[in-house]
């Protein structure tokens, strides 16, 4: 092993240098670079464009200049319920998401049957999601099964989607449910990768449970957190689904996200240039906090 | 105590720790799975028992007739049928596509290379609702709205399967290719009789993600399918019948189970690549 990389490390630059491989790089290369210039990039560019004009999907389209970002916070849009329940969510679903699935990936770990249990936990993460929005719609109905089930603990549930004080919690514990098997396997891995006999050392030395789990097995899986955490991040900016099966967005304006808020104003109202304002805004918003997390990393992120 | 009673002692009272620990953790699995479970039960109920107090876990009787029905009322198989297509489709071109890149990406060398993969990697972050517009536009440009490209095609050239197959392809040793060059293959073959074969189960992992990730997608298809019943996947034919039969709960039941089957089955048959895919994508994030 130490010869062949040795052989490499040396061989490398001096091939290189005789040899290069840019001709067949290019041709391999071509129908990927097409297909994202056509589908990717040059739509990227026209969202921009759209979201400087008045665009009704059919009938004239005229220039707007930031007409559409100025209305976005004049109050007659919902954009600014919108972007405050999609930070809500987003707030909520991250760290709950992320100290639940350590922690069940934990308990899991000491199974025997933990190959199973990734695969059952897993099950919600390959199934539609409407299906599921449409399935906890049922057990979340005021005379369902979760209502009776807190009946007998004595608590009188409120109908949980129907009152605007509940119904984003309610949508916040399906969308948890969803992503739960996802991180948590991820999580799985990284545990499997915990090198036994540093952590038995530590033990023999003397460290507790507890210090051992703080100071040596989160600290090594912190890059299995942080790439958790950011994957878990953009999806929950991106929330449409759940909350759009679910509630529409209501009651009134309680669980509408920024994405229902830009679909419902191109493909609904069908004006395209006033949705591709707040897209635009959102896309800003999840490249700043990529970003922020991105040079945070250093300082808890921990690569061996 | 002598020392042989404290260590059985010691024994047993690990094995009971150990054996209430496996009976909590599947309690609370199964707690987990019940939304699922109760679909199911419930899915053969009938209509008047699914909101009975106190709720039933079985009904009565076996209502086969729900599915019937769930059949008889809404194209659910053409559901199927399309969603199979569409899957089939966008994983065909995912894989081509990636794989030739990934090859240019992970195995030959040339001028730019990591910098051309950084800006790949940077239009991962694009986010879909930022393109669903503009795509939408292009769509009514090429006058592909309602069709099956449209479908397929432009979620199709993402980054992310050439991505994670050149993460694979970077771990294999240059000097197969040099070997195969020196036997005269031409990079064409090098790619397809060495690099994808020894790739199959980096292959597998894209495949099986980029089918169960087309199969399920909603936003895309609610804007693009003008016509459910022609070209609705399974996502859009569940909802549209949740809409249709609002009231009727055990054929909305009965239709997701229909619905959850079909990616189940693919999750209980690929359990191993889908399961060590994620963890592989997790971990390359290291």
């Amino acid at each position: 092993m130490t010869v062949l990389v040795d052989k490499r490390a040396s061989a490398r630059p001096r091939k290189a240098r005789r040899h290069s491989d840019g001709p067949a790089a290019l041709g391999f290369l071509t129908p990927s670079a097409a297909g994202l210039t056509v589908f990717v990039l040059f739509p990227s560019v026209l969202a921009i464009a759209t979201s400087l004009f008045h665009w009704p999907t059919y009938g004239e389209i005229t220039f707007a200049g930031l007409d559409n970002y100025k209305t976005l916070f004049t109050g007659q849009s919902d954009f600014g319920a919108a972007l405050l329940n999609t930070i809500l969510f987003t707030v909520l679903i991250v760290p709950l998401n992320l100290v639940l699935t350590v922690s069940v990936a934990f308990w899991v770990a000491t199974s025997r049957f933990r190959q199973l249990y990734r695969v059952l936990f897993f099950i919600p993460v390959v199934t539609p999601s409407v299906a599921t929005a449409i399935i906890w719609k049922l057990l979340y109905q005021p005379d369902g099964v979760i209502s009776w089930a807190a009946g007998l603990f004595g608590i009188q549930l409120p109908n949980l989607l129907g009152s605007s004080s509940t119904a984003l919690g309610a949508v916040v514990v399906v969308i948890l449910w969803n992503g739960f098997g996802y991180n948590m396997l991820i999580f799985s891995a990284a545990i499997d990768q915990l090198p036994e006999d540093v952590l038995a050392a530590a033990a023999l030395d003397g460290a507790g449970p507890l210090r051992i789990l703080f100071r040596m097995k989160l600290p090594l899986m912190t890059p299995a957190i942080f790439f958790a955490s950011t994957v878990t991040l953009i999806q929950a900016f991106q929330i449409f689904n759940e909350p759009y099966v679910m509630t529409a967005g209501g009651p009134g304006t309680s669980t509408i996200t920024v994405v229902m808020n830009v679909y419902q104003t191109a493909f609904q109202s069908g004006q395209l240039g006033e949705a591709a304002a707040p897209a635009m805004v959102l896309f800003v918003l999840i490249l700043v906090v990529t970003l922020v997390q991105w040079t945070g990393q250093k300082k808890w992120v921990h690569y061996e | 105590m002598s020392d042989r009673q404290r260590v059985s002692a010691a024994k047993a009272r690990s094995l009971v720790l150990r054996s209430t620990n496996e009976i909590l953790l599947g309690v609370a699995a199964l707690l987990f799975l019940f939304p699922v479970i109760f679909t199911i039960t419930s899915s053969f109920k009938d209509n008047s028992e699914i909101f009975q107090s106190p709720p039933t876990f079985w009904g009565s009787g076996f209502r086969w007739q729900n599915y019937v029905e769930v059949f008889q009322n809404a194209p659910f198989l053409r559901y199927i049928l399309n969603g199979i297509i569409q899957s089939a489709g966008g994983t065909i071109i995912v894989l081509v596509v990636s794989a030739l890149a990934a090859y240019s990406f992970g195995i030959l060398r040339w001028k730019g290379r990591d910098r051309t993969m950084l800006a790949y990697l940077a239009t991962m972050m694009i986010p879909q609702e930022v393109l669903v517009i503009p795509m939408f536009l292009v769509m009514q440009k090429f006058g592909w709205i309602s069709t099956w490209q449209a479908l397929i095609l432009p979620w199709a050239f993402g980054a992310f399967g050439t991505f994670l197959l050149r993460q694979f392809f970077a771990t294999l040793p240059y000097e197969l290719v040099e070997a195969s060059r020196v036997d005269g293959c031409s990079n064409w073959r090098t790619f397809w009789r060495i690099i994808l074969p020894l790739a199959k189960p980096s292959l597998a992992v894209l495949a099986v993600w980029t089918f169960i990730t087309y199969w399920n997608s909603f936003l895309w298809p609610l804007i693009v399918v003008s016509d459910v019943r022609t070209l609705g996947n399974v996502p859009l034919g569940m909802q549209t019948f949740f809409g249709e039969h609002g009231a009727s709960w055990n054929l909305i039941l009965a239709a997701s189970v229909i619905s959850i089957a079909p990616t189940l089955i693919v999750l209980i048959l690929l359990q191993k690549h889908l399961v060590k895919g994620i963890a592989t994508v997790g971990l390359a994030g290291r």
